[in-house]
């Protein structure tokens, strides 16, 4: 088909009232032709189908220095394609810094997810840009102090006055230094300024919570200083990118959206043949394949070596590959090309079933959504099968050059973090646990002798700041044990702890096979003689190990001990969250509220509180008391 | 006059314009077109950039103000190129 059929298809199935597969479409149309014609045609049909999708309603706001208007309607079809439906507030031009600084200005009027700040050198330190050779090293340094200064309270009004994410752009270099050649090896620079600039930058986004660098000098330095900015165009307009530098800058911008909405995957999921390794082993042998420091075997080597970086940042690896077994694992075990070895996949499926099939039953066994799972293959009808059969699964695009295999990887938004919590460094261990843990279920008869045989610790602590990354991540992560399913930020969190009559507590979990991290989060309210709790989840990862039955006997008598009487808590019901269903009822409260769907209960604690079943054990941590 | 460029450039500035194609003519201007703005006309000329894969000078721009003239400018620049 080409792209006019495409279009035509698309309007046909818009017509039709079938706005899943007019979507998929659309995805598609914007995955191949990304752009500004491709934007205007994607967006306002988004809009006309956008009550049958499930999308995610998210608000974006735009600090800006110069023309960012026609890369609008270009984020909001690249945000469409991956079920974000953005509403974006442009700040007035020059306007950006009395918006920051204004409490009651349209900006935080917007009440916004998460802001850009874009500002460009020459805008925010002129003379650092045009007019560096003028001045003496005084001014230089005075010129640095007022940028960095202008940066501080900036970041600091915006923290102060709302609690949504902020993406600030660091500044760039210029493509010329005004002193040429001599720039380099001078100590004091026209680049070396700008880059202590962006160094202090950094550092003020590390003292705040929720602030995060988009380096803008890095992303124009990947694309080639000379092709991204169009001169004339900055002139005439004001916009200073040349056409095609919009959608490297909107791919940049939907990177951070990513991980800050949601969009990620926790799991990437493998093909064997021709993805790790080139050729089939069945048919090729282990002298045969290609995998090795040396071309061709090194494309399949880099592959590896990205996909082990993504291990480090706490995303599982999985092994989905129509093969034998004992061939594969050959290659797995022995072969001396591999950097990936055999502990580094939480699960494998090598066998002859469909894919869709296993990557269900992956997904079953690592306790993750379909939504989560990213598919990597280089076959592309595999891709397409994978598409029509279980369109929640994120299928990676790759090209059909496996030189460029390792590049899709690196530049896939779907693995971008933009915190590391210590549980993602280890998680990979904890999953192998885990496999021990239900291989252990599978030879002990009775429940409670299972959850006895488990020797559990859970560990209660008041939130800190160690812990604030963790437990925020969990709040946005977490759909099945959650009780509420309100999602917070760190700047939330951090707020909350700070309040008198809330109180925010982590759990986390040990037992004899080790330590399964923090994996419970617990907020609660006091109002007068109630203490209502307001979050309570728990990771999968603990699920079904009457964990939650502590933690809540530990809320009840926390809460006595602060004078309430009576502990309340609501149960919004999603469509993830059927484990949490019967939590309040089974553990004695009885229906207080009824609104909608939602349901409260409430559990009188004057006299008696929920017992902690005898076979954990609850350790309680006092923290840094306020 | 139609013509299968006249037709693209109409189907393009529909979409920027989010005007149903059958209001666009090659009389279509900012003068009949109320959605053609400052910002859609430069949203407009990135659009044809890209789908022409060509770039207009600044003079030209300013010359792009009704539909028909677009089309004039890009067979010119097309022509030029080929």
């Amino acid at each position: 088909m080409n792209s006019q059929e495409n279009r035509q298809e698309i309007d046909r199935l818009i017509d039709k009232g079938d706005g899943p597969a007019a979507s998929i479409a659309l995805s598609e149309l914007w995955q191949s032709e990304k752009g500004p014609a491709a934007a205007s045609f994607a967006v306002p049909r988004y809009e006309q189908i956008r009550s049958q999708l499930s999308l995610l309603p998210y608000r974006v706001a735009m600090l800006r220095s110069f023309t960012v208007e026609p890369m609008v309607p270009m984020l909001r079809a690249a945000a469409f394609s991956v079920g974000i439906d953005l509403t974006v507030h442009l700040s007035d031009f020059n306007a950006y810094a009395q918006e920051i600084l204004d409490p009651a200005s349209s900006l935080y009027q917007f009440q916004p997810d998460a802001a850009f700040l874009a500002m460009q050198t020459r805008d925010i330190a002129p003379e650092l840009w045009k007019g560096f050779a003028d001045l003496d090293p005084g001014q230089v340094r005075s010129a640095c102090s007022r940028v960095t200064h202008e940066f501080q309270q900036w970041i600091s009004a915006f923290r102060q006055h709302c609690g949504a994410h902020l993406i600030v752009h660091n500044l760039e270099e210029p493509s010329f230094a005004a002193n040429g050649l001599l720039d380099i090896q001078n100590g004091n620079g026209q680049k070396l300024n700008i880059q202590q600039i962006n160094r202090e930058l950094v550092a003020i986004a590390n003292q705040n919570t929720g602030v995060f660098i988009l380096d803008y000098d890095s992303l124009i330095a990947r694309h080639g200083r000379d092709s991204w900015h169009n001169e004339q165009r900055w002139l005439t307009v004001r916009l200073p990118l040349s056409g095609p530098s919009m959608n490297p800058l909107v791919d940049e911008w939907m990177k951070f959206l990513h991980p800050l909405s949601g969009r990620v995957a926790k799991c990437v999921v493998v093909d064997l043949d021709n993805t790790l390794w080139g050729g089939v082993i069945g048919e090729d042998g282990m002298d045969g394949i290609r995998l090795g420091e040396d071309h061709p075997g090194a494309a399949y080597q880099d592959l590896q070596r990205a996909l082990l970086d993504l291990h480090h940042r706490g995303i599982l690896l999985a092994i989905c590959s129509k093969n034998n077994p004992d061939d594969a694992w050959e290659v797995l075990n022995r072969h001396p090309g591999m950097k990936l070895q055999p502990k580094h996949f939480s699960a494998t499926r090598i066998n002859w079933f469909e894919k869709p099939a296993n990557i269900r039953e992956i997904a079953a066994e690592l306790a993750i959504g379909l939504d989560s799972l990213a598919f990597l293959d280089d076959n592309p009808s595999e891709r397409r099968e994978m598409r029509s059969a279980l369109p929640e699964v994120w299928v990676v695009h790759l090209p059909s050059d496996p030189m460029l295999f390792a590049r899709a990887v690196r530049e896939c938004a779907l693995f971008e973090r933009l915190s590391l919590s210590a549980e993602d460094h280890q998680r990979s261990e904890m999953y192998q646990a885990q496999r021990e843990r239900e291989q252990l279920q599978q030879t002990i008869p009775s429940r409670e002798d299972f959850l006895r045989s488990l020797q559990q610790e859970a560990e209660v602590e008041p939130v800190s700041k160690s812990t604030l990354a963790r437990v925020a991540q969990l709040t946005n992560k977490t759909n099945q044990f959650n009780l509420t399913t309100r999602r917070r930020s760190e700047q939330e969190i951090a707020e909350l702890c700070t309040s008198p009559a809330w109180n925010c507590f982590s759990l986390r979990v040990y037992d004899r096979f080790g330590d399964n991290g923090l994996v419970g989060v617990a907020i609660t309210h006091r109002q007068e003689d109630c203490c209502e709790i307001d979050t309570f989840l728990l990771s999968c990862r603990v699920i079904g190990r009457s964990v939650e039955a502590a933690f809540l006997s530990f809320l009840a008598c926390d809460a006595r001990e602060r004078g309430s009487s009576r502990l309340s808590g609501w149960f919004h019901p999603t469509k993830k969250n059927q484990p949490a269903r019967d939590f309040y009822p089974t553990h004695g409260f009885a229906m207080d509220i009824q609104e909608g769907d939602a349901i409260r209960w409430v559990l009188d604690i004057s006299k008696n509180i929920p017992l902690c079943p005898d076979w954990i054990h609850l350790r309680i941590l006092t923290g840094e008391e306020k | 006059m139609s013509s299968p460029l006249l037709d693209r450039v109409r189907g393009i500035a529909a979409d920027v314009l989010e005007v149903p194609i059958t209001q666009v003519t090659p009389d279509s201007s900012p003068e009949t077109l109320e959605t053609w703005d400052s910002v859609h006309h430069l949203n407009l000329v990135l659009a044809l950039e890209q789908e022409f894969n060509l770039q207009f000078e600044p003079e030209e721009i300013d010359q792009l103000d009704n539909v028909g003239e677009i089309v004039t400018v890009i067979s010119r620049k097309q022509n030029v190129a080929s």
